[in-house]
């Protein structure tokens, strides 16, 4: 059985819960340290993201760009509201496709769990329109992409 | 509750009045459930005179399927790829502690 549960909350958010073995200051950490980003906010093999601004502080930017030898790149901007460490994080991010997404409000959550870490993202359903643009994006330029695209909206 | 107004539009179509009657709500009270349904892609309606029944989108529920496997697929790769980080940390760490 997976490790990652995704539940609808009404028609308006997404839940998103995982464990892992590491302590909650280490997640904290993987989340907001560039360097760190860059190794594992990537989907797909292939994808690198050469460009990874985390300013971890309220009011602090976010961008994050993607590329890929022969499929293009694409990037996602955001500002963080609420940060604290080692517990939650609160920011609101936009793909551009190259059209900005509606702004998606996302709460990360880091518990301490046995000696690992629950953690628990809160986020906002885009719209049918939205969806609907990445589901064709996926389509015409194959799953890889669109893979990538929503790796973005975590 | 909209979860009970998606479970009614399963048996069919219906008008806003007809949802109003069982749910013991007020006709705004429902059209405002209705009108995040339909934002999301689950329902539509169509226009009958002055009403405007409504009817489950089976299309926009395939879709939400769709978008929401390939969304865990996404999710699935990266948090995989984060455990490897995670384990790449905590080894730096204790090499660190020892010097």
């Amino acid at each position: 059985m997976s490790k990652l549960t995704i539940t609808t909350e009404g028609h308006r958010y997404i839940v998103v819960r995982r464990r892992f073995a590491a302590p909650p200051e280490a997640l904290y950490r993987a989340h907001t340290d560039p360097e760190l980003i860059q190794q594992w906010l990537l989907g797909p093999e292939g994808w690198t993201m050469p460009v990874c601004i985390n300013e971890a502080r309220p009011g602090g930017k976010i961008r994050y760009e993607w590329a890929h030898e022969t499929r293009g790149s694409f990037y996602l901007t955001g500002e963080f509201l609420e940060l604290e460490p080692p517990s939650r994080i609160v920011h609101i991010e936009r793909m551009h496709l190259p059209d900005p997404t509606p702004d998606n409000r996302v709460e990360t959550r880091f518990e301490p769990d046995g000696t690992g870490t629950l953690m628990t993202m809160r986020m906002t359903l885009p719209d049918e329109k939205t969806r609907a643009a990445m589901l064709a994006t996926n389509m015409e330029r194959g799953m890889e992409v669109s893979y990538a695209r929503l790796e973005g909206m975590i | 509750m909209r979860r009970a107004i998606l479970a009614r539009l399963a048996m069919g179509e219906v008008t806003v009045l007809e949802l109003a009657e069982p749910f013991e709500m007020t006709q705004p009270a429902i059209s405002q459930h209705l009108k995040v349904l339909e934002d999301a892609g689950l329902i539509v309606s169509r226009i009958d005179g002055t009403k405007r029944p409504r009817r489950l989108a089976k299309d926009g529920i395939e879709a939400m399927d769709q978008w929401l496997g390939m969304l865990r697929q996404a999710m699935e790769k990266n948090y995989d790829r984060l455990d490897d980080v995670l384990t790449g940390m905590e080894r730096k760490k204790k090499r660190g502690q020892k010097r």
